[in-house]
């Protein structure tokens, strides 16, 4: 935990809050004549931490945009408490890769305030707001500065403050850390363990780093490569938190999930007419 | 513990060095002198060389300017263009971002307008003078619309191509965050698109001093435009040097202005010029 952190002692602002159940039934993702994401279907329980885990470009990213609502499937539904999502919605918390999402011209406040003033709220509501969930992020010092002004780790944790400031009930992440330095972003997977702990919501997680799976994942779902991606299985993480990846039974898995991933890979080169060693 | 502090130490916005900044201030300032005395020099032999029915030499039209200046020709001329071009160029900012944000934002509005500002914007204003003093007289109003009409297009250009490279992911996040199609407009796009505004507005600038001098053929009695032209027929070449030099001092006096009030308050939105 950082310094920051031990300054400003954490309050549990959704204290109660719970998660939605996600259901993915039979997806089906086509831009055009490109078949993205083929039949997928998860059952995702309320508070869960889901990881999707895929080779680089296999639809990963593709199916939680269809999750956030910024992309219709071509087939199948998704549901959020029995809901369909039909587009954008605040109970669907979105974190980018890239904290180009942030609003440069905004302070660090105004941006964490965003959510809160577009339902309405009042002024010294969104400040509250704001400060809470930058005071959960470790970041309250930071209020008045701007995006351009803090750090990539700072930046995004700015992002996951903005989304939990909504109080959404699923927050879905696409590989939030991948823009960032090694040490900072295990600092930030233990963050994230915490910050999930305390804010409750369902959250889905997109990435490509094993290792970041097995130690925030719930249960990790690999998907097969690209296009038509699909889900290839479906691992439960039994492991006490908080986890060490080089635990003997976290080994094992990793060990299963290298090979399920390395099978994908070794099959999208081949498509790409990449003949490999051990294939001649 | 150790690494916490690697990402909570802010990189810090280099800020300007005071003493820094001074020296290479002045050097600035230095060259441009330098430059300026090089060009009055290589003015000079032009002048010796092709003699003053041809070329006003820099002493013969520091001189007529010191005429103009004294019977108050030079500034009224220098206010009346002024006021044209700011009218003008100002109206077009009024109009061209409005419109520029909804071209780049709703497709229809898009596909209804962009012939007309591809037709026109080939258009140069000098075609449309005879046009607008039928039109609209021979007052102010002829000018301040032909300002206006080589204004317009180009900020409304540079607006639509900034909305259309607004990104995606503000527009997704926004979405997500339950800002309505208004409020994305007002609240993101415009905001991003202000650096793009910006240069449209300079842009816009240039092109009103080059509109005002044709603006001014017909029926103006008073602006620099009009001084060149009325010059001519008296065939005052002094006086030709006096309104082109004076056209060229206040375009940069303008544009510098511009791009430092521009950079000073719109810092936020990411303008630096």
């Amino acid at each position: 935990m950082t310094k920051a952190m031990e300054a400003e002692p954490t309050r549990a602002p959704a204290a109660g809050r719970r998660g939605a159940a996600v259901r993915v039934e039979g997806v089906d993702i086509r831009f055009g004549s490109f078949h993205a994401v083929r039949d997928v279907s998860l059952d995702i329980a309320a508070g869960e931490f889901l990881c999707l885990l895929g080779p680089s470009g296999c639809g990963k990213s593709t199916l939680l945009s269809a999750l956030a609502g910024f992309v219709a499937p071509h087939d199948g539904s998704l549901t959020v408490d029995g809901a369909p999502v039909t587009g954008p919605d605040p109970e669907l918390g979105m974190v980018f890769q890239s904290s180009e999402a942030l609003f440069d011209w905004l302070t660090v406040r105004q941006n964490v305030a965003f959510g809160p003033r577009m339902r309405g709220s009042s002024r010294a509501e969104q400040s509250a707001l704001a400060d809470e969930y930058l005071g959960l992020v470790g970041l309250r010092h930071c209020a008045d500065k701007f995006p351009g002004q803090l750090s990539g780790g700072m930046r995004q944790r700015v992002q996951i403050a903005r989304v939990l400031a909504n109080r959404p009930s699923v927050v879905l992440m696409d590989e939030p850390f991948g823009a960032l330095d090694a040490q900072t972003r295990q600092v930030m997977q233990e963050e994230m363990d915490r910050i999930r702990r305390v804010s409750g919501c369902t959250v889905v997680f997109v990435t490509h780093d094993i290792d970041e799976a097995i130690l925030l994942a719930d249960r990790i779902a690999v998907m097969t490569a690209g296009p038509a991606a699909s889900i290839k299985s479906v691992y439960p993480v039994d492991l006490p938190r908080p986890r060490d990846v080089t635990e003997p039974s976290a080994a094992e898995l990793r060990h299963r999930l290298r090979q399920d991933i390395g099978e994908e890979v070794r099959k999208a080169l081949r498509d790409q007419g990449l003949a490999l060693e051990e294939d001649l | 513990m150790t690494t916490a502090t690697l990402d909570t130490a802010p990189k810090q916005r280099v800020e300007r060095r005071p003493a820094g900044a001074a020296r290479l201030g002045l050097r600035t300032a230095g060259l441009y002198v330098v430059s300026v005395l090089l060009g009055i020099g290589v003015w000079q032999l032009l002048a010796m060389h092709y003699g003053p029915s041809l070329v006003a030499s820099p002493r013969e039209t520091l001189s007529a300017a010191g005429d103009l200046a004294a019977d108050g020709t030079l500034t009224n001329s220098v206010i009346a263009s002024a006021r044209r071009i700011l009218i003008g160029w100002g109206l077009g900012l009024l109009v061209g971002v409005p419109v520029g944000l909804l071209i780049g934002q709703i497709r229809i509005v898009r596909q209804l307008l962009e012939p007309y500002i591809e037709f026109f914007r080939f258009i140069p204003p000098v075609a449309f003078v005879t046009l607008a003093v039928v039109w609209l007289g021979i007052g102010e109003s002829s000018k301040v619309v032909l300002i206006f009409y080589t204004s317009v297009f180009i900020v409304i250009l540079n607006t639509s191509a900034g909305v259309m490279a607004v990104s995606e992911s503000k527009l997704r996040a926004a979405a997500s965050l339950g800002a309505g199609r208004r409020q994305i407009l007002t609240g993101i796009v415009l905001p991003s698109t202000v650096p793009h505004i910006v240069t449209g507005a300079r842009l816009a600038m240039g092109n009103s001093f080059l509109t005002i001098v044709s603006a001014e053929i017909v029926a103006a009695q008073v602006g620099l435009g009009s001084l060149i032209w009325t010059s001519r027929n008296y065939g005052r070449i002094d006086w030709v040097f006096v309104g082109i030099i004076t056209l060229g001092i206040l375009g940069f006096v303008f544009d510098r202005v511009l791009r430092i009030v521009a950079s000073r308050v719109l810092r936020r939105y990411g303008v630096k010029l």
